[in-house]
């Protein structure tokens, strides 16, 4: 009898397993119509409303991602401008359903926030720019120099440790938003100013004489840069990691915004997979199964993101360097969609 | 006929009141209690760590003003903190004591017989008091950082200062070994100016003769610490800024932001001050003006002996609350990047520890405890120059 009663509860295991995964957070998501995305609001390339006021980015080509993944619309999401000072209470709190503000994925926030990362969608690190007439080529050379920061980032922290371990001192001037730490920099206020390397590209445009300021080469701390949900709803945090995991998948495998109704009649079993055709892995994140079709459709694949927004094809240059994939010496690796 | 005095013993209406400010206290209590367990419990289920542990951790992250000995990798939050609370401190009680001066001169000003000088005053308050203090921060801060030059070509000062847009270097006074001399010296002649001058005022009550303090003063508290000094062997050096490859080292820097804050604030405030200080003055009676003026005072002794005194009883209410104001506004730092409590705790600190609730919370408690202590400084004093027989 007891073996009996154990088979039928693992056969209910089974059924109940294969059925679609439930995820409070997606079902709040879907009833409510739209996906609220934590933006950073000017950081160019990764996060800001265009002259028109379109949201435009990296972080933002994210969130539509995931929007086109539930819904199939990538037009609706609702972005949220969020500083490093409320950033984290704004998820913790539910005003926003995941945080897409080029946030570094460190061990204090992953432990004691009450909040998870899904995955690294851009591998950064910290740089700084100064003033082409210092005359300054490396960063070893600021000993005494004044560097203009951002308050409550990594970078503060970064920055004294790097002045410290080199037995260089330090002169800061902490803001609380980028853009009066840049506006500072650029009036001859501070000698530097140190943010995330993609930052530096992306501020530098907005200078009053972008060629008069140079990028050293130093890079001085890693800055894994990843979106986050809250912890507790284990389906939701899958949902967004899968949807980075599948642009990566996607670029490995050749599949792009052009080519990806083509695709679907490909024979190859990786990209069968990937877009659905065979097995039903949107189901267990609690999607359609076509999911991935839909990211590809609506945002292309990693690779077409990261040129679109930060690379070749947009003012910010950025070389994929350590965001190429893991195949061309990068540290993008698709996990298996299997 | 004298009045009944009230019975030892509570009525039954007095229990009752009692009864009920118990029950009042007792369901506050409760439900203060019931919030605080509440947030506990909901901070515990969503992981967010809690309880004031990070006090003790490295704080990581440098400060560009620390009036105590502060250093990024071996300092504490909680030093942090100190640091925060003293600068806020520092600009508060600077902009107390400027904004009182400016706003006295200002109200005064406006109640000129002088129709330029009235007017001006007039311009100046409403201009002033119309304006958001935010933007004033930020207009001060722009014009002082636009106006002042690069570092490379720092206007020298005397006495080896130096300014430019990142501040004014002035030579560091470093003190040697017999200063405490001096200081004794200073604090003797202090006190003996301020019995000086109990003495005359007795002794003016009984003869009537003027007191003359201000010459004795000078002599004891100035003459008789710099004889001091002298005899020690001039125990006090300067090291002078110099000019470094992107700095000026050495001497004591005074931040833009800090001189861009207390110019705004100072303005702001006197604007209010100057019409609270109108006000004092128009409510004392219009015979006293002209009682003194029967006795032949002067308008500089009407208001220096009869106006102002009289006046201060009406002043001291509404200029607490100004006070008060300007310690709250100063809070404003965090616009121009000068590190008071706010800016250095719940910027800085919060935002690394990411531990909003007890942070701002105890940044709110400091904040009550600043204004609870000014106010009730201000009190005493006011009941000091009250009028005895109102």
């Amino acid at each position: 009898m007891k073996r009996f009663a154990t088979a039928i509860g693992i056969a209910a295991l089974v059924v109940l397993g294969a059925q679609a995964a439930f995820s409070q957070t997606l079902k709040t998501v879907q009833d409510r119509g739209e996906l609220v995305c934590g933006a950073n609001g000017s950081l160019a390339g990764f996060g800001m409303p265009d002259p028109n006021g379109n949201w435009v980015g990296f972080d933002v080509d994210f969130c539509r991602a995931i929007a086109a993944a539930i819904f199939n619309d990538p037009t609706k999401v609702k972005f949220v401008p969020l500083t490093p000072g409320n950033r984290f209470t704004a998820l913790q709190s539910g005003e926003i359903d995941v945080l897409a503000r080029n946030t570094t994925w460190t061990m204090s926030r992953d432990t004691t926030l009450g909040i998870d990362f899904a995955a690294v969608t851009y591998y950064d690190g910290q740089g700084f720019m100064v003033h082409k007439s210092l005359k300054v080529n490396s960063a070893l050379e600021l000993n005494d120099a004044s560097v203009c920061v951002q308050q409550g980032t990594t970078t503060e922290l970064n920055l004294a440790d790097y002045f410290r371990s080199n037995n260089m001192s330090l002169k800061t001037v902490t803001f609380a938003t980028a853009d009066e730490a840049v506006k500072a920099y650029d009036s001859g206020r501070c000698d530097s100013y140190t943010t995330d390397s993609s930052g530096l590209y992306g501020e530098r445009l907005r200078l009053s004489d972008p060629d008069a300021n140079i990028v050293l080469p130093e890079i001085i701390s890693k800055e894994p840069l990843s979106p986050a949900v809250r912890q507790g709803d284990d389906t939701w945090e899958d949902l967004v990691r899968w949807t980075h995991e599948a642009t990566v998948d996607a670029e490995e495998l050749g599949v792009n915004q052009r080519n990806v109704d083509d695709m679907l009649k490909s024979s190859a079993p990786d990209i069968r997979r990937l877009l659905g055709v065979e097995e039903q892995f949107g189901q267990s994140i609690g999607l359609t199964n076509d999911w991935a079709y839909r990211i590809i459709k609506a945002v292309g694949n990693y690779g077409e993101s990261f040129e679109r927004n930060v690379g070749q094809g947009s003012p910010l240059k950025i070389a994929r360097g350590l965001n190429a994939l893991w195949t061309k010496g990068g540290l993008q690796f698709g996990l298996p969609i299997r | 006929m004298l009045e009944v005095t009230q019975p030892a013993r509570l009525g039954r209406r007095q229990w009752g009141s009692v009864a009920l400010q118990a029950t009042l206290v007792a369901v506050v209590g409760a439900f203060a209690y019931g919030a605080f367990v509440n947030a506990a419990a909901n901070l515990a289920k969503a992981n967010i760590a809690s309880g004031f542990r990070f006090w003790n951790n490295t704080a990581g992250f440098d400060i560009s003003q620390t009036l105590i000995s502060y250093s990024p990798s071996t300092s504490t939050f909680g030093q942090a903190f100190w640091v925060g609370l003293l600068n806020t401190l520092l600009v508060a009680s600077l902009g107390i004591a400027l904004a009182t001066a400016l706003g006295f001169t200002i109200g005064i000003a406006r109640l000129s017989r002088n129709w330029l000088v009235a007017r001006l005053a007039g311009g100046y308050v409403e201009l002033i008091r119309n304006i958001p203090l935010l933007l004033q921060i930020l207009f001060w801060y722009n014009a002082v950082l636009k106006a002042l030059p690069d570092l490379r070509s720092s206007i020298p000062l005397p006495w080896g200062t130096f300014l430019n847009n990142r501040g004014l270097f002035l030579p560091r006074p470093q003190i040697g070994g017999g200063f405490g001399y001096v200081f004794a010296a200073f604090m003797i002649g202090a006190i003996a100016t301020v019995a000086l001058r109990t003495w005359t005022r007795r002794r003016q009550d009984s003869t009537g003769a003027p007191p003359h303090v201000l010459p004795h003063a000078l002599v004891l508290v100035v003459a008789l610490p710099l004889l001091v000094f002298f005899l020690a062997g001039s125990p006090l050096k300067f090291s002078f800024p110099e000019m470094g490859r992107f700095n000026i080292l050495g001497g004591v820097e005074i931040l833009p932001e800090f001189a861009a804050l207390l110019l705004a604030l100072t303005i702001y405030t006197a604007a209010f001050i100057a019409e609270v200080v109108r006000a004092g003055v128009l409510a004392v009676p219009h015979g006293q003006t002209e009682a003194a003026q029967a006795l032949g005072l002067r308008s500089g002794g009407i208001l220096r002996l009869v106006v102002i005194p009289q006046a201060m009883r009406v002043i001291v209410p509404p200029l607490t609350s100004q006070y008060l104001n300007l310690i709250k506004n100063s809070s404003l730092a965090v616009a121009i990047g000068y590190p008071d409590l706010v800016q250095v705790f719940a910027g800085s600190v919060l935002n690394i520890t990411g531990q909003a609730v007890e942070v701002i919370a105890v940044t709110m408690a400091v904040y009550l405890c600043i204004s609870l202590v000014t106010s009730l400084l201000m009190n005493l004093y006011g009941r000091s120059v009250g009028i005895v027989e109102r």
